[in-house]
């Protein structure tokens, strides 16, 4: 009985959530239009959100490039299939490592920057001080946010996707001498264009999902230091799995 | 602002003024414990009246129901003789636009300097050029003696030079109404004084009405045109500090002259001592 009413309360609370977040990514949809008429501060957001990610974007995408050239060579190589690593590195990379590690990689870094600054803004009053001032938060902060880092994921994504690219070359080319002529004619006669909007499109809804996650977690975190790290680890952990249950659902959908 | 502005003294205390905020039976509740059951109080037009109380009876709530962040469960609260509970939130920050509010911690915007948090209600509500929107925070910033730390961050402000800046900011788009959230509290006794001073400046010399929520009685015995003890859920007492000081209800009497005893008890309601400590 404890058990059915504590799953209870559970499925509950978690219903309530969602419906919660659905109400809130109205209120941000409704103040989008407004938030973009002044554009220096969607610029500033996606300054914030992506180009101070670049670094770590750019370093973790030659690194999972380069990982996955010598797992690929390694495999390949079993059956003389070596000039195909070009074709399989560029796949895995358009299609999944790109979007998914770039996500992860996102929340990480932008998420819990954005969750923690709104969460501070929460807890010193400030939200409140612009409320007092007439100057709607969700038009003033959380909507530039989030604008910010809708544009910056996508921008992102394809940036890893190049570097990983290039870390697959690296490996497979430059350390294991694969032909550099097949490498990228395979690559180019295999990966097609509906391979990359299908990662530049799981960009763009990984962008949605893990930047709303980030304000929505600041926004309603509780006023206090305990309250803002709760509110910063709940963005990356949930942030992490929405963008795996996404990409399974995206994959099957555009499969 | 000089401080030799001539207009900065009370005005004729004969004059009967209107109320501009008035509370109307108020009742309001959180998690089942009555914070007001039947507030009733007046604030006078272009007068600085004080709000105080013991901790935790309710004086933040009151002006976080004054500026219509939270919403009676029973009653109104008349600003300017709008109901600002039932207002729609476009309504309410067009209300809004006509008060200002000072913050206990002055909640400046930690990402701007001094200069821009006292420009932001200007950016945010007019179409200003930027070299009108500079004299004017040049002008507010002046009156509160920091126009020389306009290129300051908050990090780099003292607590008293961070609710000045923060005045000036609640200032900028010259309200009807100040609201001044515990403006005392933290402060030594040079900041505190000159917040006192402002406050009175501000007041008489800008024609405008200031509520100010604090349990300094000190400070607002010198402040204050009229006051309001608040405690119960209710008014406990009003009028002004010498009326206060003679008042014969006897938590007022504990508050005004700041006994450690009295209906306020010292110690939080608990079992019997000696009982609690013979028990294992």
């Amino acid at each position: 009985m404890h058990f059915l009413r504590e799953l209870w309360d559970n499925v509950r609370e978690f219903v309530t959530t969602v419906g919660a977040v659905a109400l809130f990514f109205g209120r941000v949809l409704a103040q989008l239009p407004r938030a973009l008429l002044r554009p220096s501060l969607v610029v500033e957001q996606v300054h914030n959100t992506g180009a101070l990610s670049l670094v770590i974007i750019m370093t973790c995408g030659l690194f999972v490039g380069m990982v996955l050239g010598l797992t690929g060579y390694d495999l390949l190589q079993r059956f003389g299939s070596e000039e195909a690593l070009g074709t399989a590195g560029a796949l895995a990379v358009v299609k999944e490592l790109g979007p998914v590690v770039t996500a992860l990689l996102f929340a990480g870094r932008a998420g819990t920057a954005l969750a923690s600054e709104i969460g501070l803004m929460r807890a010193t009053d400030q939200l409140t001080a612009m409320e007092m001032m007439a100057v709607d938060p969700m038009r003033r902060v959380i909507a530039p946010r989030f604008a910010g880092g809708v544009i910056a994921m996508p921008l992102l994504t394809v940036i890893f996707i190049a570097i990983g690219i290039f870390g697959v070359q690296l490996v497979g080319v430059q350390q294991f001498k694969v032909d550099a002529a097949s490498f990228w004619s395979q690559m180019r006669s295999s990966v097609g264009m509906d391979d990359i909007m299908e990662g530049v499109v799981k960009g763009c809804v990984f962008g949605v999902a893990c930047s709303l996650i980030a304000v929505y977690e600041g926004y309603t975190a509780t006023p206090t230091a305990e309250g803002v790290g709760r509110a910063t680890t709940r963005t990356v952990v949930i942030s992490a799995v929405l963008t795996l249950i996404l990409d399974y659902i995206l994959t099957a959908i555009m499969l | 602002m000089s401080s030799s502005a001539a207009s900065t003294e009370k005005p004729d205390a004969q004059t009967a003024p209107d109320s501009i905020v008035e509370v109307r039976d108020v009742h309001y509740s959180i998690g089942g414990r009555a914070i007001f059951s039947g507030l009733n109080l007046q604030i006078a037009r272009g007068r600085i009246t004080a709000i105080m109380g013991p901790s935790g009876t309710g004086k933040t709530t009151l002006l976080r129901l004054m500026t219509g962040q939270i919403k009676p469960d029973q009653g109104q609260i008349l600003f300017d003789g709008i109901d600002v509970g039932s207002l729609s939130t476009s309504a309410l920050y067009a209300l809004r636009r006509r008060m200002g509010m000072l913050f206990q911690n002055g909640a400046l915007l930690t990402d701007e300097d001094v200069f821009e948090n006292v420009a932001f209600p200007l950016r945010e509500h007019t179409d200003l050029p930027d070299s009108l929107i500079r004299n004017i925070v040049l002008t507010k910033l002046q009156a509160v003696g920091l126009r020389g730390a306009a290129q300051l961050m908050p990090a780099e402000l003292s607590g008293g030079m961070a609710r000045r800046v923060a005045l000036a900011r609640a200032m900028a788009t010259d309200p009807e109404v100040l609201i001044y959230d515990e403006p005392f509290t933290g402060l030594d006794p040079i900041s505190m004084g000159m917040i006192v001073r402002l406050v009175r400046q501000m007041n008489y010399a800008l024609g405008i009405t200031s509520i100010v929520v604090s349990h300094d009685v000190e400070e607002l015995s010198i402040l204050a045109d009229a006051s309001y003890i608040i405690a119960g859920g209710k008014v406990a007492a009003s009028g002004s500090f010498v009326e206060l000081k003679d008042h014969e209800s006897e938590i007022v009497h504990q508050f005004v002259n700041g006994l450690a005893d009295g209906p306020v008890a010292f110690h939080y309601p608990a079992p019997d001592y000696y009982q609690q400590l013979l028990a294992d």
